[in-house]
């Protein structure tokens, strides 16, 4: 699969679209447009907790929607309105940007999307989410990593590695393929001299540690190097507020901006369990989707010219319920949103086999009815991004899915 | 993942006894006199005498509070928080004056203190003490296994910070070598886990309350009891047995501070908040006992063949290894029914098996394990605690009783060997190297903290060190250090 190389020309573009027929696709996969010099990028944000879809992108226009979630149902009207979508669906006031870019044909919603998971447990939930395989189990590599790996050897994409924001590597970016550590610097750091000596003894007792090592200092150089803002550092557990959110994206947003930098990341961010006093358009939920949509601006932002052919994809482990239980909240339920934002997103769309609110509608009488899988959307991702065909799709990256069909024009 | 120089000799037995199941080596163990016992040396410190449990007559401790004072302190620090916002607001909506000094006396008005982070603070320093001291720390590290299956997290809310240290001396310590059904009643009971996991406010739809107000059940907490604290996922419970569950644990909740349930603070069974009637979980039928149902039904959970052999399962991983040999966990759940749960008879067992003793030292210590380790190792030093440590624990992402999500912090090795983590552990043990008080000779502190199967590599980069304290900040990191 050496269709792809350094530089872009126009015989290899013609190499590329005899590669498309060689895989029998009936389309040409984005990526393969070298004469544009498309330089995609791929950020993934795991909501880890279960989001709340109907909270995030409610379907105002759906007669049945203020009467299960309440008062804390989004609606057109009142003191703080959904930001219209579309018609039928509105985004949650507290995501400004997100509607900005979804007017500007640079977001997207994948509406009453669900994995294959059917079951309502966080932690297997978040584990078929990120693993990428059918079901729960001790999965050790994510789906993400699967991907980088299966980009030839040698490609760019392959070469420059991912990269995993935070203090622990989320799952999904777990795996063989190198993928570089970066959190925002919270100590003083020691000289080379003391890192070099430790990388010397790892080399010859710990491989492990050596390699895990060696991208820490890898990705603290790069980030130094940009000018990362160190005064502002904040305690690095998990990403659960909005300001911490906002900042670990603009450090992923500058490494990923260089032209030698990854083109893959993951960041995951926590907290959205809103089992009690939820809010809607203010509130708790509100103030994580704040934090979410500062992410996306600055990942705007810190991409600069290369936003045009990023990707950005927030995925949660399952919805809530579409009733709200007896303390305001949500508990665990089936089908949620994915939100899409960036440049290379074909957007304005809410993208919806809309499964309806009835009673007799609901997954199990109580949930969102699943009629999207997130897997078909993150695949269309990876197919336009980088070109994956859906052999290896289905094959290598979400074994045991080939009956899952990539979703085809999410990206422009 | 296995570490790669993993061979087929068994590891020196007093590093086992150590690391493994302790704490870390302190500056003067003698590792010859504790590799020709090591199990002996292990067992000694589960016979002392409420060896668990943090004592009050410490003069650091003396202070600390239960936590129903706990929890009303932070309910009196919300009062006052609330009425200095109101002040502040009612100051800001006043009509503007010539006068500069009429805002600025508004502003300069002093906030009202956080009694919750001084709470934590305090406890937080009598838990590092305790680690700091124990010989060789296997109660401890027990401690923290079961503070981490029953985990709180003081992010959910001021109350919880308040209690969370509370909780772990009375939910925890007080039943870490007792039966396991006594801890996991205690955990549920207890105002930091209703509060956690959002039982306080379940209603259950037919009680009175439920009626009355139009609010009802939450099935968080019950949720996380069969798929964490007992039977663990996918072992045969539905939907419907939560639903049940919830129902049956209605009522529990913790007394306001009006003080109308109860005592504030303090754990009531809110009777008109429970749901009325008989419930059915699990194949079995439970007659409305009120308080009684859900303590039936936590009873019978805790003895379920399932929960034998979940908690074998995670306790096999915790001190053998991410994928601890068959025959180990097996052993532990045998045990573990046989005795109804005996949580000591379960840590001999622990310390008994071949499979601990011969399993090569491959899983990196957690965060907390390793900060408690490098300041066993390096003793006192010019850092201010506890405020060096906790914030140790938070950029290596383990800050300490805030987990990300009720499953605690993982527990197998590939979630900390990270770029960012192990990049991290070097800034940390250069700044605790350079805040040594005293650093002695590194080759003996080598000696003293690694035992003699050090390895030829580790000695010489040791050797050559261009200072002492780059010489300590490398056996900090050395794998033998990182490793256990």
């Amino acid at each position: 699969m050496s269709l792809l190389c350094e530089t872009p020309s126009l015989s290899r573009r013609a190499v590329l679209i005899s590669g498309g027929a060689l895989f029998a696709w009936a389309y040409l996969p984005r990526f393969a447009r070298a004469a544009d010099k498309r330089d995609p990028r791929l950020i993934v944000v795991v909501l880890r907790g279960a989001l709340d879809g109907l909270s995030t992108v409610g379907p105002v226009g759906d007669p049945n929607c203020a009467g299960l979630h309440g008062d804390i149902a989004l609606s057109l009207s009142g003191a703080n309105p959904a930001l219209p979508l579309d018609g039928f669906f509105a985004v949650n006031p507290a995501m400004p940007v997100f509607a900005r870019l979804f007017k500007a044909g640079q977001a997207a919603v994948v509406h009453a999307a669900a994995t294959g998971y059917r079951d309502r447990s966080h932690f297997d939930g978040q584990d078929v989410l990120e693993s990428g395989l059918p079901g729960p189990g001790s999965a050790t590599t994510g789906w993400l990593n699967r991907a980088l790996a299966s980009l030839p050897a040698g490609e760019r994409v392959a070469r420059l590695g991912g990269l995993a924001v935070g203090p622990s590597t989320p799952l999904v970016i777990r795996g063989a393929a190198p993928v570089l550590g970066w959190a925002p610097q919270a100590l003083p750091t020691p000289g080379d001299a003391l890192a070099e000596r430790v990388l010397d003894l790892y080399n010859h007792r710990d491989p492990v540690l050596a390699a895990a090592l060696q991208k820490g200092l890898d990705a603290d150089r790069m980030a130094l190097g940009d000018q990362l803002d160190g005064t502002t550092m904040k305690p690095k557990g998990g990403l659960d507020n909005a300001a911490d959110m906002r900042q670990s994206a603009q450090g992923a947003a500058r490494l990923m901006a260089a032209d030698d930098g990854p083109r893959i990341a993951a960041l995951a961010f926590d907290g959205w369990d809103t089992h009690v006093n939820e809010g809607g358009a203010t509130g708790r939920l509100a103030n994580l989707l704040g934090g979410l949509d500062g992410a996306f601006e600055e990942f705007e932002k810190g991409l600069g010219e290369r936003w045009r052919d990023t990707a950005v994809v927030a995925i949660t482990e399952f919805g809530r319920t579409a009733r709200i239980n007896g303390t305001v909240g949500t508990d665990h339920g089936t089908g949620t949103v994915v939100l899409l934002a960036g440049g290379a997103i074909k957007g304005g769309r809410v993208i919806a086999d809309w499964p309806g609110l009835k009673p007799a509608q609901l997954y199990e009488g109580r949930d969102l009815a699943p009629t999207s899988d997130v897997r078909a959307v993150l695949k269309g991702l990876l197919a336009d991004q980088f070109g994956l065909s859906p052999a290896v799709l289905g094959d290598k990256v979400f074994p045991e899915s080939a009956a899952v069909k990539p979703m085809r024009d999410l990206v422009a | 993942m296995a570490a790669p120089f993993a061979n087929s000799v068994s590891p020196d037995p007093a590093l086992v006894a150590l690391n493994r199941f302790g704490l870390g080596a302190k500056p003067g163990d003698e590792f010859g006199k504790i590799a020709a016992d090591p199990r002996g040396y292990l067992e000694a410190e589960l016979k002392q005498q409420d060896v668990a449990l943090i004592s009050p007559d410490g003069p650091r401790n003396a202070g600390l509070l239960d936590s129903t004072a706990a929890i009303q302190a932070s309910m009196a620090a919300a009062m006052e928080r609330k009425a200095a916002r109101a002040e502040r607001a009612a100051a800001v909506m006043q009509p503007a004056t010539d006068d500069p000094a009429g805002p600025a006396v508004a502003k300069a008005k002093p906030l009202v203190p956080h009694v919750e982070a001084d709470i934590y603070r305090d406890e937080a320093q009598a838990r590092f003490d305790k680690a700091l001291t124990a010989t060789p720390g296997f109660v401890e590290r027990l401690v923290g296994f079961w503070s981490n299956h029953f985990c709180v997290s003081v992010a959910k809310a001021p109350v919880v910070r308040a209690c969370a240290g509370a909780f772990e001396r009375e939910a925890i310590r007080l039943f870490v070598l007792g039966r396991f059904a006594d801890m996991l009643l205690a955990v549920e009971h207890h105002p930091a886990m209703l509060f956690y996991l959002d039982n306080r406010q379940s209603i259950g739809p037919d009680s009175r309350a439920g009626k009355r107000r139009g609010r009802g059940l939450n099935e968080n907490l019950a949720r996380e009891i069969l798929e964490l604290h007992t039977m663990g996922v996918g072992s045969g419970y539905a939907q419907a047995d939560v639903t049940s569950f919830a129902n049956m644990l209605t009522g529990w909740t913790m007394a306001g501070r009006e003080g109308r349930l109860g005592e504030p603070g303090s754990f009531v069974f809110n009777a008109n908040a429970h749901q009325p009637g008989k419930a059915v979980l699990l194949g079995k039928t439970y007659p409305d006992g009120g308080m009684g149902q859900a303590e039936a039904a936590l009873n019978d959970i805790a003895r379920h063949p399932a929960t034998a052999r979940h908690i074998a399962t995670k306790l096999a991983r915790h001190f053998i290894a991410d994928d601890p040999p068959p025959a180990a966990v097996a052993r532990l759940g045998t045990v573990f029914s046989k005795t109804d749960g005996d949580l000591r008879s379960i840590a001999l067992t622990l310390i008994d098996m071949s499979e601990a003793w011969s399993t090569p030292l491959t899983k990196l210590r957690s965060p907390l394990d390793y900060v408690v380790a490098l300041r066993r190792a390096v003793g006192a030093t010019a850092g201010n605690e506890p405020q060096r440590s906790l914030r140790w624990l938070s950029v290596l992402g383990e800050p300490l009783w805030r987990p990300p999500g009720p499953n605690g912090f993982p527990d197998r090795t590939d979630a900390w060997v990270s770029a960012e983590g192990l990049k991290t552990r070097l800034d940390i043990a250069w700044q605790a190297a350079k805040q040594a008080d005293d650093i002695g000779d590194p080759d003996e502190m080598l000696g003293s903290l690694i035992g003699t199967s050090v390895s030829a590599e580790t000695r010489q980069a040791i050797s050559r060190a261009e200072s002492r304290q780059q010489g300590l900040a490398l056996l900090l990191m050395a794998p033998e250090f990182q490793r256990r």
